[in-house]
């Protein structure tokens, strides 16, 4: 019967465990929907300025913001927005393995690399790996504020300006739909002309008042919100995360549960059918 | 001839507008500004001011935006607003009370007060406001 006993005591615990995944899973998908229309709200807005940088990358403009010209590359900045906390799948650790991958590429050719952190994973995980970490910010909160991401962003853009970094990569999960978070690294300074295959003939804008101000105002506002969205995307995917490895452990809880409860089962009832043989057995031999 | 131009006005929280239109007037740094299509390239400010679109058909729309950029190319115009508003949105009463509560502020004369927040506070509820009384006009 100890057996049995034993079973019961770890069914109990794992019924235990069920319980606060399912609940983990219903606060996820709660915060979810907000945090996804939070991220949508803000798309158009930096879907939009995406579009206006690389026309003005494109043109050839009177004013050339130093953040328009491609440099020789000898050490690169990279911004990772990763999330606070844990308990969200692979969504960390598929970013920081892209990121890595990423890194490597040009550590290969001798280029030196910087690293600007967004949220306590990524902070965990280069302190144990390793990187030259130059600014860090975690404890954003679910609705961040551009005010409370933006030191750690001036940080390398000083050093892109000073010259000491001549790239800079941000790196951050874009939310595909709720199962599907894709890791994805893309180019932030200097200002990416998409669509190159575009024919590049030769306009400029006209620019009121000033070129210089104006693309000034423009480059910074456009980073502030490719940075922005990259925060709120990363929540809307931890929560996406979050919901579904909840999901998911909390099954697997109903699966070996009711494994337990089977084996528990039959061990009781061969105690029984003993108990009953002996008995008959006792009685036969009387 | 191109009779219409694709213009979207998108703010930092949603995209406000988007589709076909005739004609686009809207406040620029130096100065009003009326946008046809086939306009050359232009880059500017918005001062916080009204944005009035002429609509395929002729029906007009009028938005209030805050500053921010617009982007002109000869098949798109894309406003970039800090914050916009269609023009029906806009709440006089709340206007009224920030410009007043700007103005006591400018008055007061304190020290502690950050004299060009409250200042820029001030023009955007004034724009505001002349938005919201010509639209009723």
């Amino acid at each position: 019967m100890a057996n049995a006993k034993e079973l019961r005591k770890q069914i109990g615990s794992i019924k235990n465990t069920q319980k606060i995944t399912s609940a983990m899973e219903m606060v996820a998908a709660s915060k979810m929907r907000k945090a996804q229309e939070r991220m949508s709200r803000g798309r158009p807005y930096s879907d939009h300025i995406r579009e206006v940088i690389s026309h003005v990358a494109k043109a050839s403009p009177e004013y050339r913001h130093q953040f328009m010209i491609e440099r020789e590359v000898k050490r690169i900045g990279y911004i990772v927005v990763t999330t606070d906390k844990g308990l969200c799948g692979g969504l960390n650790i598929n970013l920081l393995k892209a990121t890595i991958k990423n890194i490597k590429t040009w550590v290969d050719q001798d280029v030196e690399v910087d690293l600007c952190l967004i949220g306590n994973k990524g902070a965990q995980f280069f302190r144990s790996y390793g990187g030259n970490v130059v600014a860090a910010s975690s404890h954003i909160s679910e609705s961040p504020a551009i005010e409370d991401l933006i030191g750690s962003i001036k940080v390398m853009l000083n050093s892109f300006e000073a010259g000491n970094i001549d790239k800079i990569y941000q790196a951050n999960n874009i939310f595909v739909n709720t199962m599907n978070q894709s890791p994805t690294i893309k180019q932030l300074v200097p200002l990416d002309a998409q669509d190159e295959g575009e024919e590049r003939h030769c306009w400029d804008y006209i620019y009121e008042p000033d070129a210089r101000q104006l693309i000034e105002g423009l480059v910074t506002r456009y980073i502030e919100s490719q940075v922005y969205q990259a925060v709120v995307e990363n929540v809307a995917c931890e929560q996406a995360a979050k919901m579904i490895a909840m999901k998911s452990a909390t099954d697997n809880a109903g699966d070996l549960v009711d494994e337990l409860q089977l084996i528990m089962n039959n061990a009781r009832q061969a105690a029984i059918t003993q108990e009953l043989s002996e008995i008959v057995s006792g009685a036969a031999a009387v | 001839m191109v009779t219409t131009v694709h213009c979207s006005i998108v703010s930092a929280e949603k995209e406000v507008f988007s589709g076909q239109v005739e004609m686009v007037v809207a406040s620029g740094t130096i100065g009003e500004l009326g946008i046809f299509p086939g306009h050359t390239p232009l880059l500017t400010g918005v001062k916080p001011g009204a944005v009035r679109l002429k609509l395929e058909g002729g029906e007009e729309q009028i938005f209030f935006a805050s500053g921010g950029f617009i982007e002109v190319q000869p098949n798109a115009i894309t406003i970039l607003a800090d914050t916009a508003l269609r023009a029906d949105d806009l709440d006089e009463a709340a206007a009224n009370a920030a410009q007043e509560k700007a103005e006591k502020e400018l008055a007061d004369n304190k020290t502690d007060i950050d004299f060009g927040r409250v200042q820029a506070d001030l023009q955007e509820t004034v724009a505001m406001l002349r938005t919201i009384r010509k639209f009723r006009k």
